[in-house]
């Protein structure tokens, strides 16, 4: 009994820590806006399942120009998880297919970002990202949801909303940084 | 926080970000046009009472007799069009259907037995890629 006791005293004294650095909190804390946005964006109805704005991946243009591609990495793809357990759509189709979006998207970017920056910005890699996204998500539409050639009849409904949302999403991003430039000089 | 007017927004373009927004404009332009180009005929298929009668290429202009239980269908082609010309069903229906253009498209006189289906492809090839629909 005593025995008992003592292995249950052990048992409530003994806490699961995780030691968390800096760089954790400044991830998760990106990850968080990030997911915030993509919540919001969940409310705007979209004419065709699948076209929507992504204007989460401003955070990642963001982060991929101020942190490097790692952390871009990390945040967005906690933030796939994050709005996923969010909106109840872990392992649904949807969720394979952001999946599969981000993950084409972050490949790309791994390669966009060592374009020099004097001459390419945040709007050359939204545009990279934003058409990346939707070359995966078809490929999986495609191999996995609807193998027929069908879908490539969606195409360029895609393309012009991956062309006109990158590029929007670019924009903002490259105003966010320029501001943060002048804001950073100024102090 | 300020925000940008529309004309400062093209302060935000670099160099090579105009490139990249051109390079993506003419892609998007390409896959639509080859996309949506609509499937341009150039054969024409020709069935009675179920067995193909005749393969006709759309490149010569023509009018052809198809007999039927009826009596003889009038099918003509002109300008890579076809179209039922006369008929001898008594509603007429597939000769209301006018010109057929695009590969797919098929006109059918059933108390006849007689069809035009247009096709895509090599003369005598191809094929219906589908066998069937469902919604």
């Amino acid at each position: 009994m005593e025995n008992w006791v003592a292995a249950r005293k052990n048992m409530t004294a003994s806490i699961i820590k995780l030691n968390t650095t800096a760089a954790d909190h400044h991830i998760a804390k990106l990850a968080a806006l990030a997911i915030g946005l993509s919540v919001l964006e969940a409310a705007i109805p979209s004419p065709l399942p699948g076209v929507k704005p992504g204007i989460a991946n401003i955070v990642t243009l963001i982060v991929l120009a101020r942190f490097g591609w790692r952390t871009a990495a990390w945040v967005t793809l906690l933030r796939v998880v994050g709005s996923g357990l969010l909106m109840g759509s872990v392992l649904t189709p949807g969720f394979f297919l952001s999946l599969s979006g981000a993950l084409s998207s972050l490949m790309i970017l791994a390669i966009s970002q060592h374009l020099p920056a004097r001459w390419f910005g945040a709007v050359t890699h939204s545009i990279f990202g934003a058409f990346a996204h939707i070359a995966g998500q078809l490929l999986l539409v495609y191999f996995w949801l609807i193998p027929h050639m069908g879908v490539a009849y969606l195409i360029p409904i895609f393309a012009a909303a991956a062309l006109i949302f990158g590029t929007a999403n670019g924009l903002i991003a490259a105003y966010f940084l320029s501001v943060e430039k002048r804001n950073v000089a100024c102090a | 926080m300020n925000l940008p007017s529309a004309t400062d927004l093209f302060a935000y373009f670099k160099i090579g970000d105009w490139f990249v927004l051109f390079l993506s404009v003419l892609c998007t332009v390409w896959l639509t046009l080859t996309l949506w180009h609509g499937g341009a005929a150039d054969h024409a298929v020709i069935r009675s009472g179920g067995k193909i009668f005749s393969r006709v290429p759309l490149s010569r202009d023509q009018t052809i007799a198809v007999p039927g239980p009826l009596g003889i269908t009038q099918i003509a082609i002109k300008n890579l069009q076809a179209r039922i010309a006369s008929d001898p069903s008594p509603r007429q229906y597939c000769v209301q259907q006018g010109w057929l253009k695009q590969a797919g498209e098929i006109a059918l006189c059933l108390p006849n037995q007689v069809s035009v289906e247009l096709h895509d492809g090599k003369l005598g090839g191809s094929e219906k890629k589908y066998d069937s629909l469902n919604y």
